[in-house]
């Protein structure tokens, strides 16, 4: 035991030595003095929201009760952060083990997501501090939204168990981490049941607003189709993710990381095009169902054709193409040509065709406050990212838990 | 008309019970018709003349803040307005109407449907269809989320968005506190033109019906609140269709709770089914793997096997090979032998 103490205690105060003079590093060049600038301003506005209330930073308004800080910070957080789950079922349930290494990456971007997602709830709900009473005080449990907290709640956790290993690693708490470790399989399958209620529940939320919606985004089938394209989201951020990785935390990363980098991509790549291609599928099925054909000549139908034929066939086609040519370059760019879908995708239905029918000195356009909020909130996302790569073993073994998965 | 307080006790204890003991699933998402004997308001916009008395009681009997124009300053009527957190309802005017030639009025605010959707989509209850028939808001559970203000057809809730600390959703409550003290709503009672009518919602379905059998030039023949979103408490009669108002008559008779029944109901089944599917994928996987394996020692097995068996017949052909040279070599030399002896015999014999 003290044997194992100080082994633990050596690497824990080696690999922060060296990661707190990497991280000055970083934080002094003029990316990490721009994150700065954004965090300040970010807090400046956090305290304007905290004392003045939503009016004074937010452009919501009765009509609008939701803006960015739901459609981006939440819808789009959200399915952003399906990387996770979409990757331990991978690895985990369907046995493709050469993409092992992707897991804690795209864990940890998923469980950095979460915290996101449920921190930026708390600027917008009005009394943050009562977000625990659906859950202690009183049930709403006919309201989509009970499901999606619940959800939201139990897989925050499950991310939270999923990402312990490589803090305790860091830690060098073997006992507690091999514990944890045996409980993956357990922690991946319900992963994956929370993020289905969860994300398809997103979409759910709109189902109760049939008559402000327009009906071309409008469908029985949204929660499906949030569902599916969540999986889209998460195959897609884990090959950006992995590129940006590339790009900044080369140095971090081990042979077993760099070997199976390519083979990720590819497999991603060309998951990612069949599942585009069964979402266009069961758009157009969306289409039929409300038979709302004549509506595609309208301006509405001209930007749902655009997000469908722009951010759904055309990205499906280019990763097809890219996976066929082993094309790196087309799958990396693809990737972020479908985020970029999803995240329009899920303004679309929040906020572009969200009442519609209103005139537009009705509508809702964020206040530049709104956006400052949303992009401080990403910016200690990827702060928080940048520390926790540095110090604990994201993209390499640990040299002590080596052959232990 | 007059409710006595125990009475309503007596509805909210019935209430409470049923919720206690449960219903099935069943009925929760059951369409109702209502409450029995629950009240509502009628409102005949070609009694209404505009003159805002209902919005004067309504800023009174809520104890709301004093408007910015006063409530006898009828030129706000020039601006269409919706409710807002300092006003639970508003009366709007319509110049442009078709059948009528003086201008039409309209009452904006909750009109407390039979099965409303701020309540269904409330994740923490703060909302209750009360037996009255009025649709009651909790402030003290409320976390502010807004989700029932997406919800509303009607676009009713409205949200206290400059208060920092305690901000709260407002809307028309029917005067809930005033029912169960047995007093009629505000705006009915201020009402000088009996534009507006409390009473039991069968039987103010019966008197708008008899209005417009009366009258049927003077009036539409439609009752706005009887089946729109699952029908309201609030019922409406008018001059003008009642979209020329801006009132929806797009919103369909479904009520908001049908919208969500099959996705809440996936729920269950996707926590039922996914285990199964994702334990079955995980062992076929598993096997699978097993299976590699095992064919490959297999196969392995069987490589090492035949190459031993190459190797023993090389051995033993090489062995051979060797005996027979051997032999061979052994019969050279005995022949040589043999050759010698014979010639040194004959050289001998010479």
């Amino acid at each position: 035991m003290p044997k194992e103490a100080t082994t633990a205690n050596r690497s824990f105060s080696n690999s922060f030595g060296y990661a707190a003079e990497e991280l000055s590093k970083t934080f002094l060049s003029p990316l990490g003095i721009v994150a700065g600038i954004i965090v300040i301003l970010g807090l400046i506005i956090t305290v304007l929201r905290f004392t003045g209330g939503l009016a004074a930073v937010t452009n919501l308004s009765d009509y609008n009760p939701w803006g960015i800080w739901i459609g981006f910070d939440l819808l789009t957080g959200v399915a952003l952060a399906a990387g996770g789950f979409v990757t331990s079922a991978a690895v985990y349930i369907f046995g493709m083990k050469k993409y092992h290494s992707a897991v804690r990456p795209a864990v940890l971007t998923g469980f950095l997501g979460y915290v996101l997602v449920v921190v930026a709830l708390h600027y917008d709900v009005g009394r943050p501090w009562r977000l625990p009473y659906p859950f202690i005080l009183q049930q709403g449990t006919t309201s989509i939204l009970f499901e999606v907290g619940a959800c939201v709640a139990l897989y925050l956790t499950v991310l939270f168990l999923e990402f312990c290993p490589a803090a305790l690693e860091w830690l060098g708490l073997k006992k507690v981490r091999d514990l944890v470790i045996k409980l993956t399989m357990v922690l991946t399958i319900f992963g994956v049941i929370l993020s289905t209620l969860h994300q398809s529940s997103l979409g759910a939320l709109f189902l109760i607003a049939r008559s402000k919606l327009h009906p071309l985004w409008y469908s029985s089938y949204l929660p499906v189709f949030f569902f599916i394209s969540s999986i889209i989201a998460g195959l897609s951020m884990v090959i950006f993710e992995s590129t940006l990785s590339h790009r900044y935390f080369l140095h971090k990363m081990d042979a077993a990381h760099l070997d199976e980098r390519e083979g990720v991509t590819l497999g991603f790549g060309k998951a990612a095009s069949f599942v585009l291609a069964g979402y266009f599928i069961v758009k157009v099925i969306g289409i039929s169902e409300g038979n709302h054909w004549h509506l595609l000549a309208t301006p509405y139908g001209i930007w749902f054709l655009v997000e469908l034929f722009v951010f759904v066939a055309l990205p499906c086609y280019l990763y097809a193409i890219g996976t066929r040519d082993k094309n790196q370059r087309l799958i990396k760019f693809t990737a972020v040509w479908t985020v970029l879908g999803v995240v329009l995708n899920r303004l679309n239905v929040s906020l572009v065709a969200f009442n519609w029918h209103l005139p537009a000195a009705d509508r809702y356009f964020p206040h530049w406050m709104e956006i400052a909020i949303s992009i401080f909130l990403v910016t200690v996302g990827i702060i928080a990212f940048r520390v926790i790569v540095s110090v604990m073993p994201i993209f390499y073994e640990h040299p002590d838990f080596r052959k232990n998965h | 008309m007059s409710v006595s307080r125990r009475k309503v006790l007596v509805w909210m204890g019935t209430a409470g019970l049923s919720t206690a003991f449960g219903r099935s699933a069943y009925s929760a998402t059951n369409h109702l018709k209502g409450y029995p004997d629950s009240f509502g308001v009628l409102y005949d916009n070609m009694l209404c003349i505009g003159c805002r008395s209902c919005e004067a009681a309504c800023n009174i009997v809520n104890a709301l803040p004093p408007p910015a124009r006063p409530f006898n300053d009828l030129s706000v009527l020039d601006s269409n307005r919706r409710t807002d957190p300092k006003a639970f309802m508003v009366i709007n005017r319509y110049d442009h109407v078709e059948n009528t030639k003086s201008p039409l009025h309209q009452r904006i605010g909750c009109n407390h449907c039979l099965e409303p959707a701020c309540a269904s989509s409330c994740f923490v209850r703060a909302y209750t269809k009360t037996k009255t028939g009025a649709v009651s808001y909790d402030a003290s559970v409320c976390v502010g989320c807004r989700y029932c203000m997406i919800a509303c057809p009607f676009d009713i809730p409205t949200f206290e968005y400059d208060k920092a600390l305690a901000p709260r959703i407002r809307k028309c409550t029917m005067c809930y506190p005033r029912l169960i003290e047995g007093k009629l709503p505000g705006c009915v009672v201020a009402c000088p033109t009996q534009a507006l009518t409390f009473g039991k919602r069968t039987d103010l379905i019966k008197m708008a019906r008899e209005r417009i059998r009366k009258r049927p030039d003077r009036y539409v023949d439609h009752i706005y609140g009887q089946h729109e979103m699952g029908g309201t408490s609030w019922l409406y009669l008018s001059g003008d269709p009642f979209k020329e108002m801006g009132m929806r008559e797009d919103l369909g008779i479904t009520p908001a709770p049908e919208m969500t029944k099959r996705a809440l109901g996936a729920v269950p089944i996707v926590a039922g089914i996914w285990p199964v599917l994702l334990t079955g994928i995980y062992a076929m996987t598993k096997r699978k793997e097993k299976i590699a394996k095992e064919e490959q020692e297999k196969a392995i097995a069987m490589a090492l096997d035949q190459a031993k068996a190459e190797a023993e017949s090389k051995i033993a052909e090489a062995l051979a090979k060797a005996k027979k040279e051997k032999e061979a070599a052994i019969e050279k030399e005995v022949k040589k032998a043999l050759e010698k002896t014979t010639g040194t015999q004959a050289k001998e014999d010479a």
